[in-house]
C-alpha cells in the first residue's frame, strides 16, 4: 500500500524529468557545447550591439504583455461570467490567430494597416495583442469561471461598487491565473520571431531573431550559442518569479460549477458585453475575415477554385495539399496526448511534492528556447543509436509537446492548488482510498482545466512552426508549413491555396477547441 | 466507546495536544468545548486520522484506530463550513460513501432518499449543492457524513457559519436526530450554550490539553478551575488564599435593603443580570427572573446564599 | 499512473522501431532547402530506374540548410545535398561535407557552370536574381520602367523600390552582389547604396517583398512597383495565375541581373553511398533537368534541355548575368553585408 503511493510518486516526478532532460535538456546542451567549447563567450555577451538587442527584446516583450492583459480581460470576463448566445464560439475564435502562422497574420496586418503604420513598433505590439489574446481568455478566463460568483454578489449587496469588487475582489482571486497568463504571454512575446522580422523589418530584432540570423545565415555558432544561453537564462528568471507569485497566491477561493456561475447579464453589464463583442470582432474578425475573403477571391471573381486546388497536385509540394490537414490533425493530436500526460503529471508534482518543485521553471524554458537552437540540438544529438531519432515521425509531437506542456502546467497546476485539501480529506473520510480519491475529487475538479489546456495544447501543437519545420519530414508537412511553402512561391494560385489552406486550419482549431471545451464542460463527467 | 488516550500531536515544534485524553460513550453525545485553538480540531482531526499522532492511542470500542488509515475508520465527520463536493448534486453527496462501499445501486438510492427526509431536506436529491442556503448545505453535509452509518460521528463546529435563528433550529435537529439514531457523537465547539444544549458529557479543551471531561450539571457545579468557571461564563469569581470562590450569580439574591448600589441592569431575553457595588467597594453580578427587579441607581439589600457558593482551585497558567 | 508510464515506454518503443526502419539503406535520403521541389512522376521515374525510395528532407532556406549539414558533417541526416549556389559555395566547400564525384552528364553542362573542379559540388540548375517591375503600374503611370541601375538613382524611382536585406536573404545578397559586379570593388557600390538607400525599403525575406509589398503580384497588391526577386517571375505570374494571360504582369530588367547557379554532391558519410551517386546521376539526368523550370522556377544547367512553352514565351534565360568567383563572395560576404547595414539601415 505504501510502496505503491511511493512508486506512482517517483512515476510523477520521473516522466516529466526523463521527457525534459532526453528531449529538451540533452539536446540543448550538445549544442551549447558544439558551439561554446568550454570558454564563457563574454566578448559577445557584453557587446554593446547585444545589450541594445537584450533591451528591446524585453521592453517590446513587457509593452506588449501588458497591451495583451488590457485587451483580453474583458473578454476574459465576458467569456467567464455571463451567459450569452455564441459564447462557446467566442471562446473557440479567440484561439485561431494564435495558430495560424505567424507570416500570414503579418501579412493580414500589413493589408489592414495604413502605411505609414506598417512598420515599426505600433504594428508589433498590435500583431503581439492579436496573438496573445487566447491566452489571458483560455487561462484566466477559465479560472475565473469557477469561481463562486456569490461571493462578489455578497460584496454587491454591502455596497461595494464594480470597480471596487474588482480591485479588492476579483484580482485577488484570479492572482494565480494572471501570473500563468502573464508568464505564458510574455515569453511568447519574449521570443517573438515572424512577428519581428516582417512587421519590424530589418531595424527591429529580439534575441530570437539575432540568434536565427547567426545560426542560419552567419552561421556564428558560437555567438548564437551565446545568444540562446543569455535569452534561457532570462527565460528561467522570469519564470521562477512568476512561478512564485502564483503559488504564493495559491488561493483557495470556492470553486463553483461553470453553469451556475455565468448568468444573463444585467444592468451594466449589457453595454459593457457589447463592447467588448464589438471590439474583439473589430480586432480580431477584421484580419481574419481579410484571410477568408482573399481565399475565395480567385482570378474568375469570387468562387472555390483555390479550395479545389488543395486536392490538386502540385510542384509547391511534395504531397497533395489536403494531406497537410490529415499530418497536422495526426501530429497535433499526438502531441496534445503527450503534452497532457506530461504536463498533467508535472502540474500534480508541482502543486502537490516539494521534489517536484523544479519542475515547475524547468518544464516553461521549451517556450523561451530558441526554435533554431532546439532543432540543431536535436539534429546532433540523436545522430547514433539507439538514440537517432532523426527523420522519425514521432519527433515531431515530441517537439510539439514541449512547447504544449507548459499551457498545460500553468492551467493545470493552480487549478489543483486550488482545491480545497478538505474536499480530499472529506472523501477519505468517507472511506475512499488515495487513488479513489484523486479520481473522484482531483480528476474531475480539474477537469474542465484539462480541456481547457488540451484545447490550448492541441491549438499549439497545431500551429507550431518554428521547431515543426524543422523536424517535420518534407513528405509529412503541417498545415503552417504547407502555407509557407506556398506563400514562399510567386503566383495567384499559390497565394490562394495558402489562404484556403489558412481558412482549413481556422475551422480545423474552431472545431477542435470546441470539441475539448464541450466535452469536458460536464463537470460530473466521471 | 471512543477512548483517546495521552496523544500528542506537534506542528513544526509547536505542540497542538499535549497529552489529550478522552472517553466518549457509546449512543451518547460528548461536546469538547474550548476556546478557538485550544487543539480541538486537531483533537478531531486525530480522531477521523487525518492528522497522524505523534504519541498516545485511539481507541474504538477496544479497537486501537492509531495505525488505520482515514478511509478504514469508519468514522463520520463534519467540517466546520460543510466541504461539500462542488461537482456533485445533493444526492451525488449523500451517496458518496455508499458508492466507494460499492453499495447495490438501488440500495443507494433508497438510502439517499432516507436520509434526505433525515436531515428534513426530501426532494432536493438533484439540485446543485451552490444552490442551497448554509443551513441546507449542512444538513446536506450532515446526510453525507451519516450515509455509510458511521460508527462515531465527529462534528467540528458545524453550526460555526450560520446564523442565530438557524442555529438554533439545527441544533433542536441535531439532538432529536442523535438522539434517535442512538449515535456515538464527539461534537466540537467554542459555544458553552451549543456544547451543554448538545452534550451528554462536556469535556473542557485548554492549551492541548482535556482539562475536565464530566456531565453538564457537574461541570456548572464543580468547574475544575477558576479559568474553566470564566470560561463557562460564570462571575462573581475572588481569590481566596491558594484557591478561588466563585458566587454563583443566582445565589446573590437582591431584595430591599441598604447594603449597595445598583449600578448597572441588562435584560437578556428571559434573565436581568444586575451589577451592584456593595459599600466597601466590592462588586458583584446577580441574575434574576422577577421582572419587579430594581432599577440603576437604587439602593438594594445584597444576599448571598453560602450553601451555592463554589471553592475552586486556581489555574497557574 | 503506471499504465499511463507503460504507454509512454510503448510509445517510445513504436518510435524508435519506425525510427529504426526509417534508416534502412532501400532509400536515399536528399536533404534539401524549402525550395526544392520534384514532380510524383519525375520521383516515381527515379524509384523506378535506381530502386530504391527517394526521400526528401527540406531542412529551411538555403542557408539554413547548409548550416544544418555543416554541423552534421560527417554523419549526416542523408545522402545527397542540393541546393549550395554560388554564394555559399565556399562555405560550403569549407565545411569537409561534400566526397567527390563526376556524374555523367556533367559532360552536358557548360564549363562557366562548373565552379569546383574537384566535383564535390557539381552544378544543377541555374537562375538570376533582379530588379522586377510592375509593367501595368508603369503604363498607368506613363513612366519609363527602368533598365539599369543607375535609373534608381532619378528622381523618385528609389521611392518605388523593395529590396531584402542581404543579411537574411538570399535574393538581398545576390542584389547586393550584383551591385557589387556592376559597380566594381572599392567605394563605388557603397556610394550608390547610400544614394538610394533613404527611399528603398528592406525587408527581411522575399516573401514580403513580394507578396505584401510589391504591386506586380497577382495575390494582395502592394504599393511599390520595383522589386528585387527572380529572373523567371514572368513566366511563374503566368503560370499561377490561374486563368490564361498574353502578357505577363511583370517583366525583368534584364542588365540588373545576378547569376545563381545550384550545386548538389554526395555528403560524406552517407548511408547509401552507390544510392547517392545514381541520385546526383538523376539530378543531371535529362528527364529531371527536364522538369526543373516548371517545378523549381530556375533553368537546367544541361545544354539542350528543352524548356516549358510559358518560359520560352516569357522568361528566357539571362545570356550573361553580372557574376563575382566564390572565392571572392566567400572571404567579402561578412564585411560587405556589415557595410551594407551601416549604409541603408542607419
Amino acid at each position: 500500500m505504501f510502496l505503491k503511493h511511493k512508486v506512482s510518486g517517483v512515476a510523477l516526478v520521473a516522466i516529466p524529468t526523463a521527457f525534459l532532460g532526453l528531449f529538451f535538456v540533452y539536446p540543448l546542451a550538445t549544442i551549447f557545447r558544439r558551439g561554446l567549447g568550454n570558454s564563457l563567450p563574454t566578448d559577445v555577451l557584453f557587446d554593446p550591439g547585444t545589450l541594445r538587442i537584450v533591451w528591446f527584446t524585453v521592453w517590446q516583450a513587457t509593452v506588449s504583455t501588458a497591451l495583451t492583459l488590457a485587451a483580453g480581460m474583458p473578454l476574459a470576463w465576458a467569456t467567464a461570467r455571463l451567459a450569452f448566445r455564441g459564447r462557446g464560439l467566442v471562446r473557440a475564435l479567440v484561439v485561431v490567430p494564435f495558430v495560424l502562422p505567424t507570416v500570414v497574420v503579418a501579412t493580414a496586418f500589413l493589408a489592414l494597416l495604413p502605411e505609414s503604420m506598417q512598420r515599426g513598433i505600433v504594428p508589433i505590439l498590435l500583431a503581439h495583442v492579436f496573438f496573445n489574446v487566447a491566452v489571458v481568455v483560455r487561462v484566466v478566463g477559465g479560472y475565473w469561471a469557477r469561481l463562486d460568483p456569490s461571493l462578489w454578489d455578497a460584496a454587491a449587496t454591502l455596497g461595494a461598487s464594480p470597480g471596487r469588487r474588482f480591485r479588492e475582489l476579483t484580482l485577488p482571486a484570479l492572482r494565480p491565473a494572471l501570473a500563468a497568463a502573464t508568464a505564458l504571454t510574455f515569453l511568447f512575446c519574449f521570443t517573438s520571431f515572424g512577428v519581428i522580422v516582417i512587421l519590424g523589418g530589418p531595424r527591429f530584432a529580439t534575441l530570437e531573431v539575432d540568434i536565427y540570423d547567426l545560426a542560419t545565415q552567419t552561421f556564428d555558432l558560437r555567438a548564437a550559442a551565446a545568444l540562446s544561453l543569455l535569452q534561457l537564462v532570462a527565460v528561467a528568471a522570469i519564470v521562477a518569479v512568476s512561478s512564485r507569485l502564483e503559488a504564493r497566491a495559491g488561493s483557495r477561493l470556492p470553486i463553483a460549477v461553470e453553469q451556475v456561475a455565468a448568468r444573463k447579464p444585467r444592468g451594466w453589464e449589457r453595454p459593457a458585453l457589447v463592447a467588448t463583442l464589438s471590439f474583439a470582432a473589430l480586432g480580431f474578425g477584421l484580419p481574419l475575415a481579410a484571410l477568408v475573403q482573399r481565399s475565395f477571391a480567385t482570378p474568375h471573381g469570387a468562387g472555390l477554385a483555390f479550395y479545389r486546388s488543395i486536392g490538386d497536385e502540385t510542384p509547391t509540394l511534395l504531397v497533395v495539399p489536403w494531406r497537410a490537414v490529415e499530418y497536422s490533425l495526426a501530429y497535433a493530436a499526438a502531441a496534445t496526448a503527450i503534452a497532457l500526460v506530461v504536463g498533467g503529471l508535472a502540474a500534480v508534482a508541482i502543486a502537490h511534492r516539494r521534489s517536484g518543485r523544479w519542475l515547475d521553471t524547468v518544464v516553461m524554458l521549451p517556450l523561451g528556447a530558441s526554435a533554431v537552437m532546439l532543432g540543431y540540438g536535436f539534429v546532433i544529438a540523436f545522430d547514433t543509436a539507439p538514440l537517432d531519432f532523426r527523420g522519425t515521425a514521432w519527433i515531431v509531437p515530441v517537439v510539439q509537446a514541449l512547447v504544449a506542456a507548459p499551457f498545460v502546467v500553468r492551467i493545470v497546476a493552480p487549478a489543483l492548488r486550488g482545491i480545497d485539501p478538505r474536499l480530499r480529506e472529506a472523501a477519505a473520510v468517507l472511506g475512499a482510498p488515495p487513488a479513489r480519491v484523486r479520481r473522484e475529487i482531483d480528476v474531475p475538479l480539474v477537469l474542465r482545466p484539462l480541456g481547457i489546456a488540451a484545447g490550448l495544447a492541441f491549438a499549439i501543437a497545431l500551429g507550431e512552426f518554428g521547431a515543426t519545420v524543422f523536424l517535420a519530414r518534407s513528405d509529412r508537412p503541417t498545415l503552417p508549413v504547407a502555407i509557407f511553402r506556398f506563400l514562399e512561391r510567386p503566383g495567384a494560385t499559390n497565394q490562394g491555396t495558402a489562404a484556403a489552406l489558412c481558412v482549413v486550419l481556422m475551422a480545423v482549431t474552431v472545431l477542435a477547441v470546441g470539441a475539448a471545451d464541450r466535452l469536458t464542460s460536464r463537470p460530473g463527467a466521471f | 466507546m471512543l477512548r483517546v488516550d495521552d496523544v500528542r500531536v506537534a506542528f513544526d515544534g509547536v505542540t497542538a495536544l499535549d497529552g489529550a485524553s478522552l472517553e466518549a460513550e457509546t449512543g451518547r453525545t460528548l461536546a469538547v468545548l474550548g476556546p478557538s485553538g485550544c487543539g480541538k480540531t486537531t483533537l478531531l482531526r486525530a480522531i477521523a486520522g487525518l492528522q497522524t499522532v505523534d504519541s498516545g492511542r485511539i481507541l474504538l470500542d477496544g479497537d486501537n484506530l492509531t495505525g488505520v488509515p482515514v478511509h478504514r475508520r469508519g468514522i463520520g465527520l463534519m467540517f466546520q463550513d460543510n466541504v461539500l463536493f462542488p461537482h456533485r448534486d445533493v444526492a451525488g453527496n449523500i451517496a458518496f460513501g455508499l458508492r466507494v462501499d460499492r453499495r447495490p445501486r438501488h440500495e443507494i438510492a433508497r438510502r439517499v432518499q432516507e436520509l434526505l427526509a433525515l436531515v428534513g431536506l426530501p426532494g432536493s436529491a438533484t439540485r446543485a449543492v451552490q444552490t442551497l442556503s448554509g443551513g441546507e448545505q449542512q444538513r446536506v453535509a450532515l446526510g453525507r457524513a451519516l450515509a455509510r452509518e458511521p460508527r462515531v460521528l465527529l462534528l467540528d463546529e458545524p453550526l460555526g457559519s450560520l446564523d442565530e435563528r438557524l442555529r438554533e433550529r439545527l441544533l433542536d435537529d441535531l439532538r432529536d436526530l442523535f438522539a434517535r439514531l442512538q449515535l456515538t457523537v464527539v461534537y466540537v465547539t467554542h459555544d458553552v450554550g451549543e456544547a451543554f444544549a448538545l452534550g451528554h458529557a462536556v469535556a473542557i479543551m485548554r492549551e492541548g490539553e482535556v482539562v475536565q471531561s464530566t456531565t453538564p450539571n457537574d461541570l456548572w457545579r464543580r468547574p475544575a478551575d477558576d479559568w474553566v468557571a470564566r470560561f463557562l461564563g460564570m462571575r462573581n469569581i475572588r481569590d481566596d488564599g491558594d484557591r478561588c470562590l466563585v458566587i454563583p450569580a443566582e445565589a446573590v439574591v437582591v431584595e430591599p435593603g441598604d447594603d449597595a448600589v445598583v449600578r448597572t441592569v441588562e435584560r437578556r431575553g428571559a434573565v436581568v443580570w444586575l451589577r451592584v457595588a456593595l459599600d466597601d467597594g466590592r462588586e458583584l453580578d446577580s441574575v434574576t427572573t422577577d421582572s419587579g427587579h430594581p432599577r440603576a441607581g437604587e439602593r438594594v439589600g445584597v444576599r448571598i446564599e453560602e450553601t451555592s457558593t463554589i471553592s475552586v482551585l486556581k489555574w497557574k497558567g | 499512473m503506471r499504465k499511463v508510464g507503460a504507454a509512454a515506454v510503448a510509445i517510445v518503443m513504436a518510435g524508435a522501431a519506425s525510427g529504426i526502419a526509417a534508416s534502412s539503406t532501400g532509400q536515399v535520403v536528399l536533404v534539401t532547402h524549402d525550395s526544392f521541389a520534384i514532380s510524383k512522376a519525375t520521383k516515381a521515374a527515379f524509384e523506378k530506374q535506381s530502386g530504391v525510395k527517394l526521400r526528401i528532407l527540406q531542412n529551411g532556406d538555403a542557408g539554413a540548410a547548409l548550416n544544418r549539414a555543416l554541423l552534421t558533417a560527417g554523419k549526416p541526416e542523408g545522402d545527397v545535398f542540393f541546393g549550395v549556389d554560388n554564394n555559399l559555395l565556399s562555405r560550403a566547400l569549407g565545411g569537409k561535407l561534400f566526397d567527390s564525384y563526376s556524374p555523367e552528364g556533367l559532360t552536358h553542362v557548360d564549363r562557366s557552370f562548373d565552379l569546383d573542379r574537384s566535383h564535390r559540388l557539381v552544378p544543377v540548375d541555374h537562375g538570376a536574381v533582379c530588379l522586377v517591375y510592375d509593367r501595368a503600374w508603369f503604363a498607368t503611370h506613363a513612366m519609363k520602367p527602368p533598365s539599369t541601375f543607375e535609373d534608381l538613382l532619378r528622381p523618385g524611382y528609389a521611392k518605388l523600390t523593395v529590396v531584402e536585406n542581404p543579411a537574411t536573404s538570399t535574393p538581398g545578397l545576390a542584389f547586393m552582389l550584383a551591385t557589387i559586379a556592376h559597380f566594381g570593388r572599392g567605394n563605388a557600390p557603397w556610394t550608390y547604396w547610400r544614394a538610394i538607400g533613404n527611399g528603398v525599403l528592406v525587408t527581411n525575406g522575399w516573401e514580403e517583398a513580394y507578396n505584401t509589398q510589391f504591386s506586380g503580384s497577382s495575390s494582395h497588391k502592394g504599393s511599390r512597383p520595383i522589386v528585387v526577386s527572380y529572373s523567371s517571375d514572368p513566366a511563374a505570374e503566368v503560370y499561377f495565375a490561374g486563368k490564361s494571360l498574353t502578357q505577363s504582369p511583370v517583366a525583368v530588367v534584364r542588365n540588373t541581373c545576378f547569376g545563381q547557379t545550384e550545386f548538389a554532391g554526395v555528403l560524406r558519410g552517407a548511408r547509401n553511398a552507390d544510392g547517392a551517386r545514381r541520385l546526383v546521376d538523376f539530378l543531371l539526368s535529362p528527364r529531371f533537368q527536364a522538369g526543373i523550370p516548371l517545378t523549381m522556377f530556375v533553368y537546367p544547367v544541361r545544354e539542350k534541355t528543352p524548356l516549358p512553352a510559358v518560359f520560352r514565351k516569357f522568361s528566357l534565360p539571362i545570356a550573361s548575368p553580372l557574376q563575382l568567383a566564390p572565392a571572392t563572395i566567400g572571404a567579402n560576404r561578412d564585411a560587405w553585408i556589415r557595410t551594407w547595414t551601416t549604409t541603408v539601415l542607419r
